[in-house]
């Protein structure tokens, strides 16, 4: 619809016309602010905590294991140099050879959602897989920081 | 033909006064919006309606998705 838009606009004479194409969609899939009905709606990015440990894909397991055990987390997230998500590392991995590589014992692509995610939503997703933490990218894949159910909940609950 | 821009371009757009048009019907408008966006639907969009621009300035318009 707005490539239409934008040659109307350039036939009445407008010469400066840009046409954001990925549109309302891109821009609440990174997170961003919004205004309207549905602004106030609890999304995902509402109860993010980004202080998550990552990793970078070369580093040894064991040097990734103790920033683990030192955080409130039982898992790092593997990303690249720009933030990209590369995989998890979860018990079996963390307890593997010190010396590996995070990238030759991560789990690769993890599900993912994104920031303007409905709570309400994520976190019956979430309760029906037995699931109690999401991981939250912006559409081209770089990390966020995770969700937790509890936080989702006690919002939600909140709101009652 | 108008330039495609991604997210990075519409914001240095927008800070240098762009203005925000979002083309979808009011209804959709009024659910959810980016800041500061006007509302043309496009079915609406002709000399009077466009008249609230401003032709000096950048126009930026956007839909969900650009289909």
């Amino acid at each position: 619809m707005s490539p239409r838009a934008a040659c109307r606009l350039e036939l009445l004479g407008f010469t400066r016309v840009y046409d954001y194409v990925a549109g309302k969609a891109d821009w609440l899939a990174h997170g961003l602010p919004s205004e309207g009905e549905q602004a106030q709606v609890p999304r995902a990015k509402d109860v993010l905590r980004r202080e998550v440990v990552t990793a970078l894909p070369g580093e040894p397991v064991g040097v990734v294991a103790v920033r683990v055990a030192r955080s409130p987390h039982g898992f790092a997230l593997v990303v690249a140099d720009d933030g990209t998500l590369l995989g998890r590392l979860r018990k079996a991995g963390l307890d593997a050879d010190p010396s590996a590589r995070a990238d030759q014992v991560m789990e690769a692509g993890p599900s993912t959602v994104r920031p303007d995610r409905p709570l309400a939503e994520l976190a019956e997703r979430l309760r029906r897989r037995g699931l109690h933490t999401a991981i939250i990218t912006t559409p081209e894949g770089r990390l966020l920081g995770v969700v937790q159910r509890a936080d989702m909940e006690a919002r939600l609950a909140g709101q009652r | 033909m108008a330039t495609r821009i991604d997210l990075a371009q519409l914001q240095e757009l927008l800070e240098g006064g762009g203005q925000l048009v979002e083309v979808l019907p009011a209804a959709e408008y009024a659910d959810e919006h980016l800041p500061g966006a006007i509302n043309l639907p496009l079915k609406q969009l002709d000399a009077t309606t466009a008249a609230r621009l401003d032709p000096a300035r950048p126009v930026i318009v956007y839909c969900w998705d650009g289909l």
